[in-house]
């Protein structure tokens, strides 16, 4: 007798249909974060605070309480949700461009702040909805539609890394970089997502996770070179790992 | 029997998946959906799946709906 291995989550609302992009890896991060909803048994107590950008459109496809806030400010959003009603699982899906530019303030601050609730920040090295601008992440050297000539280091400066950044926040309990590019690697990301959705259950502290993803349209590469541009650019300068796991220290 | 189930309304036709399937058991189909994509269908006459879910797992659309392993 043939056994099921996999099925779409419940968490997802029915005949759910994706508008994102042929190939984009916004599919698999929504798909990562409805399963582990799912496992944590979480589908009737969070609440998601949508960004702007392509993320925003999760609230359509997840069947879980969803407020939509304005650029940048999903963490200032959560903050507040988190405290009315801190019963409640609370967590943002955001891009590089909200978290790592118009929001950078409010999400440090959350970090600092020790906030319990759970970010994740979705990498693509550039501006995806508006067009492929050259945005915080984009990486030198790199093409984009603001910056024809590619990113120039004396004009633009250096690309952020968020995922380091945000573990040196003193409030942050779980800081992680995950990449999306292999079935393996997909894996990893969604145990990193697990255990940023876990601090918050337990009440540690502030949980985020950063996913290196590709945006083959605005990046004019079929979804297969993409994926090969996340492995061996993007991977070389945004090192995946774990930075920061306070439930690992005090394990030991 | 190992066997995956196919949702062709939700394919975008970016075959991640035919790369990913290490028995390459999934092809290009000539049948197109209606965003006008030729999709990919599953071909396994001499039951060679495995039931890996390994392009369940890359689909970026959630187009491979069900894996069975058995």
């Amino acid at each position: 007798m043939a056994t099921q291995v996999f099925k779409i989550a419940d968490t997802f609302r029915k005949d759910v249909k994706y508008t994102f992009c042929p190939g984009c890896d916004h599919g698999v991060a929504v798909r990562l974060v409805a399963e582990v909803l799912e496992e944590l048994g979480l589908k009737e107590k969070a609440i998601v605070a949508a960004a702007i950008g392509c993320s925003v459109t999760i609230y359509d496809f997840l069947n879980i309480d969803a407020l939509e806030s304005p650029h940048g400010r999903a963490m200032a959003e959560a903050t507040g949700i988190k405290r009315a009603r801190p019963d409640k699982f609370v967590f943002t899906y955001q891009g590089d461009g909200d978290f790592a530019s118009i929001g950078l303030a409010e999400s440090m601050h959350a970090a600092l702040r020790g906030e319990k609730i759970s970010a994740i920040c979705i990498n693509n090295t550039t501006y995806g909805m508006t067009g492929g601008q050259l945005g915080p992440t984009t990486m030198v050297g790199q093409v984009t539609t603001t910056s024809p000539t590619g990113r120039n280091l004396e004009y633009y400066g250096y690309p952020i890394k968020v995922a380091e950044h945000i573990a040196l926040c003193d409030g942050t309990a779980f800081s992680a970089r995950v990449s999306l590019d292999t079935v393996a690697n997909i894996r990893k990301a969604k145990q990193a997502i697990k255990k940023a959705f876990e601090v918050q259950l337990k009440g540690l502290g502030f949980g985020f996770v950063e996913i290196l993803s590709s945006c083959p349209t605005n990046w004019k590469m079929t979804p297969e070179q993409a994926h090969d541009r996340v492995r061996n650019e993007m991977m070389q300068v945004f090192k995946p790992g774990i930075y920061k796991d306070i439930t690992e220290k005090s394990g030991k | 029997m190992s066997n995956i189930v196919i949702d062709e309304s939700r394919c975008k036709a970016c075959y991640l998946c035919i790369k990913e399937c290490p028995k390459k058991l999934i092809k290009v189909s000539e049948r197109t959906n209606n965003l006008g994509n030729n999709v990919v269908e599953f071909c396994d006459p001499d039951h060679e799946c495995l039931g890996c879910a390994m392009c369940a797992t890359r689909c970026p659309d959630l187009a491979i709906t069900e894996v069975y392993r058995g």
